[in-house]
Formats: C-alpha cells, sequence, structure tokens
C-alpha cells in the first residue's frame, strides 16, 4: 500500500488570490467539475451570485501533440490529428492533409474533393449535434439531449460503417481517402438526414420559444462583432455576432465555391445566438450534403503520386517496383520539400489552421496546430464577467471548447 | 483582390522586410525584431489585418539567430493571410509583445513562451498556460528531450 501524497504544488498560479472588493470571494471551478464538459479550470471572483472577474486556465489534456509530431512521418501523423477536436475528426483529417498537399503541389481528383466535403459537412452536425445537445442538457433539457444524441449516434455509427472507427478515423490520406465508400452508403446517408431533419424540428420545437430557455440563454454571454474579432474568436461564436464571416465562403477550399449555401448569423452574439446559428448550420450542412451527393463524380480517389499514394496491394505482393515503393513509404515517410505552409479550414468551432514547415524528407520540422478553441479560452473571460455564477454553465457549453485541441 | 492587397503591402513595408515574397497564398515577411510594432501597426490600422490568428517559434539549433518567430494574420475585410516572421538569437530571445494591438496576443504569447522561451517584453503575464508552473526547460525546443519527464504527482512504487 502507498501512502497518499499530499503537500503537493498547485499546478496553476492564479492572476489573483485576493477579492478586489470588500465581500468578494474568490471560488475555483474545475478542472474535473460535473457542469462542465472539458478539463478547464475557472478561477472566478465573486460578489454574492455575480462573476466580476475570471482567470481561465486550460492544459489539463496537454500531451505534446506539436512535440511528438516531429520525430514521426507525415503520414503517421493522421491518427494524432484526430484526436485533436474529437468531436469532427475527420475535418482535422482534411485540414491536414491539404496543408501537407500544399507543400507536396498535388491536386487531389475530383471524387476525393467533393467526398471530402460531403464529410466534413457531416462531421460539422455531428460537432454541433454534441454541442447543442450538451449545452441543452447542462439546462436540464434532457429530452432535447436524447433526440439529437440518438441522430448523433446513427451517424457514429453510419462513419464505422465507412472507416472503422466511431469517434477518431484515421481516414484522410495525403492525396486522397483511406477507401472509397461501400455499398449503400449514400442510400443511410440520406435516411440519416431525413431522421435529423425530423428530430431537430422536434428539438426546435421544444426550446426555441420556451420561457425557461429563453430566460437562461438571452442577452447572456454577449459579446460584439469587434469585441469577438480583436479576441480572435471565429466561426459559430463570431457568426452569432451577425457578420457572416465563413472561411467556406471567404476562401473557398475544396468543393465549396460550387455549392449553394448560406452563412446563419446572429443578432447580438449572445447565447441564444450562438445555439440558433448551430442549428441553423446543421440545417446548411445537410443542404450541402444533399446537393454533394448529386454531384459526386466517379473516378479515382487518390492522386497517382507515387510520393505518397500506397501502391495497391495486390501489386505490392507482385512486383518489387510496388514493393520497395511500399516499404519506403511506411520506413521513410511520404517525401516532402523544403518550405512551410499555413493552410485553414473552416472548424465546427471556427478556424483551425496547419502551420507545417519542412527540411525536405519525410518527417516534418515544425508542426504548428492553430486550434480555435486554445484561442477561444483567451477571449471566454469576455463572455463569463458581469453575468451570473449560473450563467457560466450555459455561456461555456455554448462556447464548445473541446480540450483535445485546445489543450493539444 | 489576394494579389493588390499583398502589392499594397509590399510596398508599404518593403522598406523594412528583408524578404517579402508569396508562398501558398499567405504573403510572409521577414523582418528585424525592432520593426515588429512599426509593421503589424501599418497591417492592422493600413491593410485591416484585424485579426490576430497565432503565433509561434521554429526552432534552428546550429543556426545564428537560432529562433524564428512567426505571427499570422488574417483580415477580415480581404480574406487573405500574411505571416510575419523575425529572427531572435538564443541569448536574448525577446520581441515585443502585441497586446496593445490585439486581445488575444497576450494570451496567446504565453504558449510560446513556456514553448520556446521566448520573451515577450512588456507582456506581464506570462504564466504558463498549458504547462504547469515549475516545469522547468522548453519542451518544443529541439535540445528538450521527447521523452523527458517531469511528473507533479510522484509515480507511485509498483512493487506491493
Amino acid at each position: 500500500m502507498s501512502t497518499p501524497v499530499t503537500g503537493l504544488p498547485n499546478p496553476i498560479r492564479p492572476a489573483f488570490e485576493k477579492g478586489s472588493t470588500e465581500g468578494s470571494v474568490i471560488v475555483n471551478i474545475g478542472p474535473s467539475h460535473p457542469a462542465t464538459h472539458g478539463t478547464i479550470q475557472i478561477v472566478a471572483e465573486l460578489s454574492g451570485e455575480r462573476v466580476l472577474r475570471t482567470d481561465v486556465h486550460c492544459g489539463y489534456l496537454h500531451r505534446g501533440f506539436e512535440k511528438e509530431c516531429e520525430s514521426h512521418t507525415w503520414h503517421n501523423l493522421i491518427p494524432y490529428v484526430d484526436r485533436l477536436n474529437y468531436c469532427s475528426a475527420l475535418i482535422n483529417d482534411f485540414a491536414y492533409c491539404e496543408a501537407v498537399e500544399k507543400l507536396m503541389g498535388i491536386e487531389i481528383t475530383p471524387r476525393c474533393r467533393y467526398l471530402r466535403t460531403l464529410l466534413a459537412e457531416y462531421s460539422r452536425i455531428a460537432d454541433h449535434l454534441t454541442c447543442i445537445a450538451a449545452a441543452l442538457m447542462e439546462l436540464g433539457a434532457m429530452t432535447a439531449f436524447l433526440y439529437l444524441v440518438t441522430i448523433r449516434d446513427y451517424i457514429y455509427e453510419h462513419l464505422a460503417d465507412l472507416t472503422g472507427a466511431r469517434v477518431t478515423y484515421s481516414y484522410g490520406r495525403i492525396g486522397g481517402l483511406a477507401h472509397d465508400l461501400p455499398e449503400g452508403w449514400l442510400e443511410r446517408l440520406g435516411g440519416i438526414l431525413d431522421q435529423m431533419d425530423t428530430f431537430t424540428g422536434r428539438v426546435h420545437g421544444l426550446v426555441d420559444r420556451n420561457r425557461i430557455f429563453i430566460d437562461r440563454m438571452r442577452d447572456v454571454g454577449v459579446i460584439s462583432t469587434a469585441e469577438a474579432v480583436n479576441w480572435g474568436f471565429t466561426g459559430p461564436i463570431l457568426r452569432s455576432t451577425g457578420v457572416p464571416r465563413d472561411l467556406r465562403k471567404d476562401t473557398p477550399y475544396l468543393a465549396y465555391a460550387e455549392l449553394d449555401f448560406e452563412v446563419p448569423t446572429g443578432i447580438k452574439g449572445d447565447n441564444y445566438d450562438r445555439y440558433y446559428v448551430r442549428m441553423r448550420e446543421i440545417d446548411e450542412s445537410a443542404h450541402m450534403i444533399r446537393q454533394v451527393m448529386e454531384m459526386l463524380p466517379d473516378g479515382p480517389l487518390c492522386v497517382d503520386d507515387r510520393r505518397c499514394t500506397f501502391p495497391d496491394k495486390k501489386l505490392v505482393y507482385t512486383e518489387i517496383e510496388s514493393l520497395i515503393n511500399h516499404f519506403k513509404l511506411v520506413m521513410d515517410g511520404p517525401q516532402v520539400p523544403p518550405g512551410e505552409v499555413y493552410s485553414a479550414h473552416e472548424g465546427a468551432n471556427g478556424e483551425l489552421g496547419f502551420y507545417l514547415v519542412s527540411v525536405g524528407g519525410g518527417v516534418p520540422w515544425k508542426v504548428h496546430c492553430r486550434s480555435p478553441s486554445f484561442v477561444h479560452m483567451g477571449g471566454v473571460h469576455r463572455m463569463l464577467d458581469g453575468y451570473q455564477l449560473a450563467d457560466v454553465v450555459p455561456t461555456f457549453g455554448s462556447v464548445n471548447m473541446i480540450g483535445g485541441e485546445c489543450d493539444r | 483582390m489576394n494579389e493588390a492587397v499583398f502589392a499594397q503591402v509590399r510596398e508599404h513595408v518593403g522598406a523594412v522586410a528583408r524578404e517579402a515574397a508569396v508562398t501558398n497564398g499567405v504573403l510572409a515577411l521577414l523582418i528585424e525584431p525592432a520593426s515588429l510594432l512599426e509593421v503589424v501597426r501599418a497591417l492592422k490600422n493600413a491593410f485591416g489585418f484585424d485579426m490576430f490568428l497565432d503565433v509561434t517559434a521554429v526552432d534552428w539549433p546550429g543556426r545564428e539567430p537560432r529562433f524564428d518567430v512567426v505571427w499570422h494574420f488574417y483580415s477580415t475585410k480581404h480574406f487573405v493571410r500574411v505571416r510575419v516572421k523575425t529572427r531572435v538569437a538564443v541569448a536574448d530571445p525577446t520581441v515585443d509583445t502585441l497586446a496593445p494591438f490585439y486581445g488575444s496576443a497576450r494570451f496567446m504569447e504565453r504558449e510560446c513562451h513556456e514553448m520556446y522561451g521566448i520573451v515577450f517584453r512588456g507582456n506581464d503575464d506570462l504564466r504558463p498556460i498549458l504547462l504547469y508552473e515549475g516545469f522547468e526547460g522548453y519542451p518544443l525546443r529541439k535540445d528538450y528531450p521527447k521523452q523527458k519527464e517531469q511528473p507533479l504527482v510522484p509515480y507511485r512504487d509498483a512493487k506491493p
């Protein structure tokens, strides 16, 4: 039996340890608290129930992602980037792969481009469903939670049919995708989207005009456009302030330039707007997926480039060139020319950017991830200060901090 | 559209930038640390680069000066990105903070500080953010061993 450890040093140093006014108290929320999903620590100064100021600490899920990336081949990083935003792992996959493809000067095939678009939107739906479901559950709306998570689970199972995994798919490949769609996959996709429309419709009916919900969400956690930009907010939070800033429209990538979709915006950037923007984005994503299903071209999935694409397994076993090619790709990794690139996709939470530096060869020199959640943690105090202690929970839920990408 | 903005920026900061080239759709400027504030002020006020995307560093052991400090900015008006890069030596890895221009800079510089030891002059809050108080060394420097462990909670003895 080992004795329990006592007298451990505090891993954080709060920005303030004494109250600024007489009668204020300092409380510590988290990092393991039932009302915050995600390991986050908020040191708050309270005057009664009112939050005067907060000091947000993250990093409890830090696992040295960027350090680890520097000793593995470009291909081996794909499972790692999956674990950044684990609610929409495919978006991470595609953003990372596109950054490497830019360095290598590769243009992906049309079928891959459309499939990535479809899957990225599908992941976005899953992410938004998770965020809204959790936020509603924290307000006590258990039925709405179950409705939304039911659909999310259909999506997870459906993606497991495609990729073999429910959450961390490792499905992107540099220059393509792991494999093509299984038979009947698109039919099931249409079925899930139709069911989703029914269930999100029910959630709209349950909460949109619900007095309790509105009282908790309207005019809580308000942030203006100018402040949001100043604090680096992107994604649904920035759009909830009323500006249609969306990388899919502003700097079109993949097949977004060919799709018809709207960028939903809020009115004043409060919790209600963030809820509503996400719900509307789910509709828009479904609309985009239905368009891509119609447009999906036939043809090869991966580029025909021996620097990154694995040869057919049958050839590996029958001809020496392919065997060597396979061996070199596994042992040395894809040979990426020297250079640096910053490539960003519109992640479910905002701008997900990868800054890669290559010195040539199969291993990156540096991988930096610009994760929206981390940036949002730098500005979230603007949405917490001045409101009630109980408002911390819905506001934090509407920010949708994902520990995996925040702490890396 | 991009080219027009990039051309204007190049014309404006060309005198202080050692290099200004468009690579992979991003205008990359290499500047001296001393002209950082001047360049960023121009980028923000004259060209609408109103969003601070991130700050990080790149370690080049054996090169003098050893570190690149890299910032990315985005313009929500022109939808273009610019990369600003400067070089600092390991003996004095100091650059100016961008906190006066961007709210998010004060927080993001904490990560770069703890990972690379870059000091942001004028930022009074360089506490660890992803790491913990008392962590020794700068883990993203190339000379920090990947397997090195600094547990806050001592490991328990595995023997019964």
